[in-house]
């Protein structure tokens, strides 16, 4: 067990290095700090001085890789790359580059409540709802339930989230008057203005998750097991719930295991669309603001949450089923 | 005569390639018993069938906006030819009158008449403020209040009774081609409509039928007015719909044709060698997928808008950056997309190098490179091929939501995601303009919904435990 903890940390950690290099590269193949610079300070008459201070108010007035200059060791720790890196790895995230003012590990740590209560409803809510959606129809599989239930699946995937947020946004806050047009308060009317998202999250998703899943039961309702279990007379209620939910356990964690990562980052699209002062929103402020050091900050913490969620997704398959051992 | 120079876009010359690559497959399907057979049952299946056909009418709308050219400009003195800054392609030609109807503002459907209202004059000194009459739309009415609904209804009559009589034609043109084999014309009639025939041609005609009796008044009424009325600064938006499936095709396409490559090379190389090959192209996809794609594909755009920037000379006209740059985020796409499909191709690849075929051919000498080309690659491209047919409608998905976070196609090139964005502010107008959003929808729908029955329908026939999964009604006897 011990020495499946430091593989997996290992591995973790080699991932991190990874993804953190080839964020850098990525970035600076093209953009140089001056480049940035000139973006960040805006107007069209931007002086080398002015490019300088900004460049060394940031850190970024030092080579980027490699630094020929300096000796031995420090030709590689004198450098943006190093420096950023370290203080990334200890979770020192430094602050936004367009605006000083921002303390982005601050900041992250605000959003992040708030995209947590948008998310895990809509993560629980999603996992419930599609199962028994999926559940539902394989109940009724081979009639006409079944059938439409599919097609209605069929037909949801195939309408993009967009749709669903502008038509639900018009319907029920213009049309309706139910709730806000969007925007965030605290505390209990919170609830107010996540309610709208969260619904239209569900209703987009719906389609694929619950095809995905009814797919997944009908597997496991063809394998010998179940047929032994209708032999015995169980009814068909005990032989879904009892057999064929406990057995499709793995594959359900796997496929919602990979939507964790997404509940602590906040949903793009739905946090922007809706005004939600999230994570989501934070990393599309940060797109068109050209805002590196954000941008490199919700690279690495994705990265650190994919990876620890896949650890949980290992430990939550030994949980469901005592066969597998983590090794 | 007039002068023109056909224009090679990038996208242009990677779709006719796929175009290319399309006919060989099909003679590869003809050449070779069990593909065919494979094929064969795809096209049995009725929605499968139907999918295609609407998928076929939608790639062939791709294909005609994929010519593109350019008109020159009257000689000058000297008899230098210069040439148009606009690129048109064959489908702007066909929609030339649409181009050129072009009003000032928002304007309802088959309005004849403005959405805002402005300050007329009148006879004398009288400003009146009113809807003002369209430039094109309904300028033909001489009293359009009294004219319009007729004028209207007698139009998408007309064009009711054209699609009937083309849908009547097509029903005579099955039976005719199926006279031989059903004994008689009448018979073979028969036999279509009651579904008695090889393939489900009463599938195609019905929906073929759907088409016709629905494009028919389009047809007839977008001469004189704008079908599905227009945008802010004026423009059909039925014109707009119909380029926008351009783009949709082109991102669905070409970025799952950019994914191949490697999933297929890296995810065989992993599985076929196993050892520190295998954990070197783990190690990639692993980092791959832990990168948020939305991030990774931004940082990407942002780069090439970078790289655009600087280099503004490289190019002669707009068109040609904008389809440079969506080009560019076709291979973006692709580079960022491969690790789900390599994983898939890996672990078929794993399981494959242990079979006897397999075996005995290494003991034979083979080469691995010969190996990996004549018995793995074939027996891991039904897995290729499931994926790509069931990523191209969610990149047309995806291409929406790129396009609103702003990492998406040019905003000079009209797409299902940027009629959306547009379409955001519009619906919180009061009146609401909601046709632009209605008919990006509607278009955008149907593609996706095509696509997505026709991968199922791939899919079902060539993983033959899909085909379980497929919800039958049993019926009762």
């Amino acid at each position: 067990m011990i020495q499946y903890i430091i593989r997996r940390l290992g591995y973790g950690l080699l991932i991190l290095i990874g993804v953190n290099l080839f964020t850098f590269f990525l970035f600076f193949s093209v953009n140089t700090p001056d480049d940035m610079a000139r973006l960040n300070i805006g107007g069209k008459r931007v002086t080398q001085e002015q490019i300088e201070r900004w460049k060394s108010e940031r850190g970024y007035d030092k080579p980027i890789y490699w630094d020929e200059k300096q000796e031995g060791a420090k030709k590689l720790t004198h450098t943006v790359l190093w420096e950023r890196s370290v203080s990334l790895m200890l979770l020192d995230f430094g602050r936004s580059d367009a605006r000083q003012a921002v303390n982005i590990g601050h900041e992250v740590k605000t959003r992040m409540g708030v995209s947590l209560q948008l998310a895990v409803p809509l993560f629980l809510l999603q996992v419930i709802i599609s199962v028994s959606f999926a559940l539902f129809l394989v109940f009724f599989r081979n009639s006409r339930i079944d059938f439409w239930g599919v097609v209605l699946c069929v037909l949801m995937l195939s309408i993009s989230s967009l749709f669903y947020i502008i038509v639900g946004q018009y319907f029920f806050s213009r049309v309706l008057r139910l709730v806000p047009i969007n925007g965030y308060a605290p505390g209990l009317d919170a609830f107010k203005f996540l309610a709208l998202p969260v619904m239209l999250s569900l209703l987009s998703r719906l389609g694929g998750e619950a095809r995905l899943y009814r797919a997944m039961f009908l597997e496991e309702v063809g394998r010998d097991y179940v047929r032994t279990a209708r032999a015995k007379g169980l009814s068909e209620q005990v032989v879904l719930f009892r057999h064929v939910l406990r057995n499709a356990l793995i594959p359900i964690i796997t496929s919602a295991g990979s939507y964790l990562p997404y509940v602590f980052l906040g949903s793009l699209v739905f946090e922007s669309f809706f005004g939600i002062p999230g994570l989501g929103a934070f990393v599309i402020e940060a797109i068109t603001g050209q805002d590196f050091a954000i941008v490199r900050t919700m690279v690495f913490l994705g990265a650190v949450l994919y990876i620890a969620s896949n650890a949980l997704i290992d430990v939550a398959y030994t949980w469901v089923d005592p066969r597998v051992r983590l090794s | 005569m007039m002068q023109f120079k056909i224009v090679f876009l990038w996208t242009d010359i990677a779709l006719w390639g796929l175009m290319a690559v399309l006919c060989l497959y099909v003679l590869r399907i003809r050449a070779q018993a069990t593909l065919r057979a494979t094929w064969v049952r795809v096209l049995r299946d009725p929605v499968a069938l139907s999918a295609s056909v609407v998928m076929g009418l939608f790639l062939a709308l791709t294909l005609l906006d994929s010519v593109h050219y350019r008109t020159a400009l009257p000689a000058n003195s000297e008899g230098a030819v210069f040439y148009e800054s606009r690129t048109n392609s064959l489908l702007d030609k066909l929609l030339a009158r649409q181009i050129a109807m072009r009003e000032t503002s928002y304007s309802e459907p088959l309005s004849y008449r403005g959405f805002n209202k402005e300050n007329l004059a009148a006879e004398g000194d009288v400003v009146r403020r009113d809807y003002p009459r369209l430039q094109f739309g309904g300028a033909h009415l001489k009293n359009p209040t009294q004219d319009w609904i007729g004028d209207v209804l007698g139009r998408a009559g007309q064009g009711l009774a054209l699609g009937l009589l083309a849908s009547a034609l097509l029903a005579a043109l099955m039976a005719a081609a199926l006279a031989r084999s059903h004994g008689g014309w009448v018979q073979a009639l028969r036999d279509v409509l009651a579904d008695r025939t090889h393939y489900p041609l009463r599938a195609v005609l019905l929906t073929l039928t759907v088409i016709a009796l629905l494009s028919g008044p389009v047809v007839m009424l977008m001469g004189h007015y704008h079908v599905f009325g227009t945008d802010r600064t004026g423009n059909d938006v039925l014109y707009q719909a119909l380029k926008s499936i351009r783009t949709a095709f082109v991102i669905g396409a070409l970025s799952t044709l950019a994914t191949l490559p490697l999933a297929l090379g890296l995810g065989v190389l992993a599985g076929y060698f196993k050892g520190w090959v295998d954990e070197l192209i783990q190690y990639l996809y692993t980092l791959l997928t832990s990168v948020p794609n939305v991030l990774l594909i931004a940082a990407c755009v942002l780069m090439v808008q970078v790289f655009l920037d600087k280099n503004p000379a490289a190019f002669e006209t707009g068109a040609e950056r904008s389809d440079l740059k969506m080009f560019l985020l076709c291979l973006i796409l692709g580079l960022t997309g491969w690790a789900g499909l390599c994983r898939l191709v890996r672990g078929e690849t794993l399981k494959l190098r242990e079979l006897d075929y397999v075996q005995a051919a290494t003991a034979f000498g083979v080469s691995h490179l010969r190996i990996m080309q004549r018995h793995i690659v074939p027996n891991v491209m039904h897995l290729v091929l499931i994926t790509v047919v069931l990523s191209f409608s969610e990149l047309i998905l995806y291409e929406a939501v790129l396009t609103y976070v702003g990492v998406g196609v040019d905003p000079t090139m009209t797409s299902f995601g940027g009629m959306i964005n547009l379409a955001r502010s519009e619906m919180s107008r009061d009146p609401v303009v909601w046709w632009s959003f209605a008919a990006a929808f509607g278009f955008m729908v149907t593609l996706v919904l095509a696509a997505n029955l026709f991968a199922d329908g791939v899919r079902d026939a060539f993983d033959p435990r899909a085909r379980n999964l497929r919800p039958h009604v049993l019926k009762k006897k």
